[in-house]
């Protein structure tokens, strides 16, 4: 019988006990983040999809169209388009496609840039329409980025001109 | 052409309407208030776009449910299936109507007014089973068995606390319960607070409120008896469902806490007000005991009734009427 009584008023402290929590945290502030109108910061390691990395002083890439990301990547999703003005003895970066639909990002491209020109961008919101909006030119927007930056455009083709013979 | 009306009718047509929008106000702002105490016990916002602080959330969600299509499942029987929600939903309107709100705001002052509300209470058990046979649907036949099986167990604890009350006044009659309040009420009397906790609990089974809201339990039975229902089917289940919880606030003010008395002092017009503080003051503590639970198991909440509310309503009952006898 006394058994029975204790359960019934232990029970009935134990759910004062859990409403006294709810209250309490009820009063406290909320945690949410706003999201469309507040965003937390993103972590520097996030790995995102692939970018240039822009040199902070020129605003450019600092790829030389070796090609090495493009062997590397197990997804084939990545293409380099370059070309060798005549008489240049460098290939120059005209345009970098990533089909990032296919991208798994595994990160090789990145390991093994000989020059670190590609990073891991912190972009997030990408939502789109059609698989098309994810077909990235890379090298558009590294000039996008750095005119933001208000870093001079990139010049269209280095000036070294054949001398004349 | 309004004086060839009996003013009667009129009245009676006149406070049925303002019952019925009471009705749905009420839906309306506990639904937004649910959402947002809610919210605020899991540190989250609740509804928080629509409108300042989301105070239009329910008005948008009431225009989708009515633009929603009623779909009958083919296997249904449609009669009892379309009845169903409109059974859920007159009763608790109706017994509104006895609820003296306040000394001049009272619809009908019934001399069988308790037991007018507890007929008209029981009925909502009738939708569930018909909501839930009539959807041809396992999921809906199962609550509606919980549910019968739930409310035979709470209804009896609801009434013999409530007859706790009536034995003392010597009345069924709202007004007489009221004023026989009006120095002290009965929730601060022992027998009174004891049934007072009794028929709160009841209350909450009675409306399928959690933690006893077994007929309609999400994880197991998708949604019980209103699986099958869309539209504005769902939504007169919902407003049954919230004039019932004000029901039984109401009647819990009315019967112990003494209905629109002020704790202190009575001026001539702050009965409602007093008799509203009240009332919503217990659905908020229904919705915060709603969110701090979890479900109970179908026979710890026939145990806990069988075993427990209804020895204690009885000792509570004899121990009144002794002590009234003395």
């Amino acid at each position: 019988m006394s058994q029975y009584f204790k359960e019934i008023f232990g029970g009935l402290w134990s759910l004062l006990v859990g409403m006294r929590l709810t209250l309490r945290y009820a009063l406290m502030p909320t945690v949410t983040v706003h999201y469309p109108f507040e965003t937390l910061p993103i972590s520097p390691n996030f790995r995102g999809h692939i970018d240039l990395t822009m040199h902070p002083e020129t605003g450019e890439s600092t790829c030389i169209s070796c090609g090495m990301c493009e062997r590397a990547c197990p997804s084939q999703c990545i293409v380099v388009r370059s070309e060798k003005p005549e008489g240049s003895k460098k290939k120059v970066l005209v345009g970098y496609d990533l089909d990032f639909t296919k991208c798994s990002l595994c990160g090789n491209c990145v390991e093994v840039c000989p020059t670190d020109a590609l990073e891991f961008s912190q972009e997030y919101q990408l939502a789109g329409f059609s698989r098309h909006d994810f077909h990235f030119e890379l090298v558009g927007r590294l000039q996008a980025r750095a005119a933001k930056l208000g870093l001079a455009p990139r010049a269209p083709v280095p000036a070294e001109q054949p001398a004349p013979t | 052409m309004i004086e060839a009306l009996p003013p009667e009718l009129l009245r009676i047509v006149v406070s049925v309407l303002i019952v019925i929008a009471f009705a749905f106000a009420n839906s309306a702002i506990m639904v937004l208030v649910e959402r947002k105490v809610c919210g605020h016990i899991q540190r989250r916002p609740g509804p928080f776009e629509v409108g300042p602080h989301g105070l239009l959330q329910t008005a948008v969600d009431g225009l989708k449910l009515m633009g929603k299509q009623l779909l009958v499942p083919a296997k249904a029987d449609r009669k009892l299936f379309l009845l169903a929600p409109i059974l859920s939903f007159v009763p608790p309107i109706a017994a509104l109507i006895v609820v003296p709100f306040s000394p001049s705001s009272q619809v009908r002052d019934l001399d069988i007014g308790v037991l007018f509300i507890m007929a008209l209470a029981a009925i909502n058990v009738l939708a569930i089973v018909v909501a839930g046979w009539s959807s041809a649907n396992k999921y809906s036949l199962f609550g509606a068995i919980r549910a019968v099986a739930q409310n035979v167990g709470y209804e009896i604890p609801l009434l013999v606390s409530l007859v706790t009350i009536v034995l003392w006044v010597g009345s069924f009659k709202m007004s007489d319960i009221v004023a026989a309040q009006s120095d002290l009420w009965f929730v601060f009397t022992p027998m009174g607070f004891v049934a007072f906790v009794i028929y709160f609990i009841a209350g909450m089974a009675e409306t399928n409120r959690a933690p006893f809201d077994l007929p309609e339990a999400e994880s197991e039975l998708t949604a019980g008896f209103h699986t099958e229902y869309s539209g504005m089917g769902f939504g007169l289940f919902f407003l049954g469902e919230y004039t019932n919880m004000v029901l039984v606030a109401s009647i819990a003010t009315t019967l112990f806490l003494g209905g629109w008395h002020g704790p202190f002092f009575d001026l001539p017009y702050t009965g409602l007000l007093w008799f509203l503080a009240k009332a919503y003051g217990l659905l908020v503590i229904m919705i915060w005991i709603r969110w701090t639970f979890p479900r109970t198991r179908f026979d710890q909440l026939l145990n806990f009734c069988w075993k427990v509310l209804i020895p204690f309503s009885l000792v509570n009952l004899a121990v009144t009427a002794l002590w009234l006898k003395l």
